[in-house]
């Protein structure tokens, strides 16, 4: 299918979905065959133009863009500490193998532990601000990286460092130009998911106890039953969401231009 | 004449690692000297422990017993006067072949600017004008090769340690590189020590050719001169008299070794 017509599709989808929606929560609309109220539809799932609505005030008001920009600022901060502390562990425990050994049943416990339980030990660590939402992302964005730079150091090919070595690279020359280059094609191989799970850490932070953010905006709205707004949230952390995946895939395009593409031909 | 590279009484076992009661002695007692300027060609059977010699010449392979002397000084480290070209891809795939060409520069800090020149002379040496920019994946086999010797000669050593480089290429090209590098090696005058498990290659190139015995425990069992004038060109050479006599000569040495190598392969696969 040409470009044009994939999305003219993509989106009848999406106004499919819409008119279904609007069809069966819209009061008097059809006859209502499961609620013995016609309100009651509208009550547990919504309504596409009150969504519309809030979504319109959000944006118009402006009231949105504090709580997106908290948001943001969690997500961020969360992935940078989170990449940097996973990048310098994994550099760490690759290379000592000692280290590796002793640390080895830790790093499995922690990894295996449920992450979100930790939210309320944040919460009185750091505070219900912005801080408790970063350690929370950070303890999910650390062992994506930590593993995939792990295992990106220990498969760096014997042959490729013994070629550093002769060409003159000292320990702190392999560890910059073998070890942290190859790594680093590790780390933006899992920047999809690394991010992603650093959005997770901040909404899912918001949501268990906050005073900003879009989190703590569909917690509100859910405490006073107002489902319009609830979907509203959820609307604009999919459309964010959907913002920040555009960016990492266009940073990857950019940084790893090195790697090969399937089926790539080139003309030289 | 210097004595470039001098191995006496080497010899490395390898411990298996599951069971460190299994030891596997690759080489035993070898002893050989190049010669400063010496093009010397190493071959013997599979699994005869060539590259271990080699890998012991660059430094990164301690002996077992036995020492190893570069330029009348004990070697200890890895060999800073040696370049090494391995058999097997070692270029780095997120650097340009530019980049990779000036690999070593860089290591040892020569301002980026006069790396990035040498560089490009040497790309254009091995033909590569104009690929420099090119990624490691964008590259034919034989244009990676050529970008692993301007790798290493760029760094200009006094010696020069080459494993089977050119046996994953297909013959026309390998001709063309084995020319390319003696043409290279004629100007400079380097010391070269040559992996082959190809005869032909050994003899076409070098000035001296030494034959291992089979593995475990191989040394060198056979030396032979190689006294066909220079320069030379690979292909036409192997009509030469003095190249058909030197190839029956040390085949019947080369034969038996191979078929030592083979059964005792079989009887451990067995």
């Amino acid at each position: 299918m040409s470009g044009m017509r994939l999305r003219l599709a993509q989106l009848a989808v999406f106004g499919g979905v819409i008119g279904v929606w609007f069809v069966l929560t819209e009061p008097g609309l059809i006859p209502s065959f499961y609620f013995s109220n016609p309100h009651q539809a509208a009550f547990f799932f919504g309504q596409p133009v009150k969504v519309f609505g809030v979504l319109v005030d959000w944006f118009v008001s402006g009231s949105i863009y504090k709580h997106l920009g908290i948001t943001l600022f969690e997500t961020i901060m969360a992935f940078l500490i989170g990449t940097i502390a996973g990048l310098a562990m994994g550099l760490w425990l690759a290379l000592s193998a000692t280290a590796a050994a002793i640390l080895d049943p830790y790093v499995k416990a922690l990894n295996s532990m449920p992450r979100v339980i930790l939210a309320p030990i944040f919460a009185v660590w750091f505070g219900l601000g912005v801080w408790s939402k970063v350690a929370l992302g950070v303890t999910l964005v650390f062992f994506i990286v930590f593993f995939n730079v792990y295992q990106g150091v220990r498969e760096v090919s014997p042959t490729l460092l013994a070629n550093a070595r002769m060409l003159g690279a000292e320990r702190s020359g392999l560890l910059r130009f073998v070890y942290l280059p190859s790594a680093m094609s590790w780390v933006f191989s899992s920047l999809h998911t690394s991010v992603g799970l650093a959005f997770v850490g901040a909404v899912v932070g918001e949501y268990l106890g906050s005073a900003a953010g879009v989190g703590y905006l569909i917690l509100q709205a859910e405490g006073t039953f107002d489902i319009n707004t609830v979907f509203a949230g959820i609307l604009v952390l999919t459309a964010f969401a959907l913002v920040l995946d555009g960016a990492v895939s266009f940073f990857e395009k950019h940084f790893m231009r090195w790697q090969p593409k399937a089926g790539e031909t080139e003309k030289l | 004449m210097t004595c470039a590279v001098e191995f006496s009484g080497v010899t490395c076992t390898f411990a298996s690692r599951d069971n460190p009661e299994q030891r596997y002695t690759a080489v035993l007692d070898v002893s050989f000297r190049i010669e400063a300027g010496e093009f010397v060609s190493m071959v013997g059977p599979t699994g005869c422990g060539k590259s271990t010699l080699l890998n012991v010449a660059g430094g990164l392979l301690e002996p077992s017993t036995g020492n190893v002397r570069i330029f009348d000084t004990p070697l200890s480290g890895v060999n800073r006067r040696a370049g090494y070209m391995f058999q097997a891809e070692a270029l780095m795939p997120w650097r340009t072949a530019e980049q990779n060409v000036l690999a070593g520069l860089e290591f040892r800090g020569v301002p980026m600017k006069e790396a990035r020149e040498r560089a490009g002379e040497w790309l254009k040496r091995v033909g590569l004008g104009g690929f420099g920019d090119r990624y490691i994946h964008q590259l034919s086999g034989g244009m990676r090769k050529r970008t692993a010797m301007a790798q290493t000669l760029i760094l200009d050593p006094d010696i020069i340690l080459m494993d089977e480089p050119f046996s994953a290429l297909d013959i026309q090209t390998r001709q063309l590189m084995e020319n390319e590098l003696l043409s290279l090696w004629q100007a400079k005058q380097k010391a070269v020590l040559f992996i082959t498990h190809d005869l032909d290659e050994a003899i076409a190139m070098s000035d001296r050719v030494l034959v291992l015995s089979a593995g475990p425990g191989s040394r060198p069992i056979g030396e032979f001169k190689v006294d066909i004038p220079r320069p030379r060109d690979v292909a036409e050479v192997r009509s030469h008299p003095q190249f058909v006599r030197l190839h029956a000569e040390i085949w019947s040495v080369l034969r038996e070794e191979v078929l030592k190598g083979y059964a005792q392969q079989m009887k451990a696969a067995a």
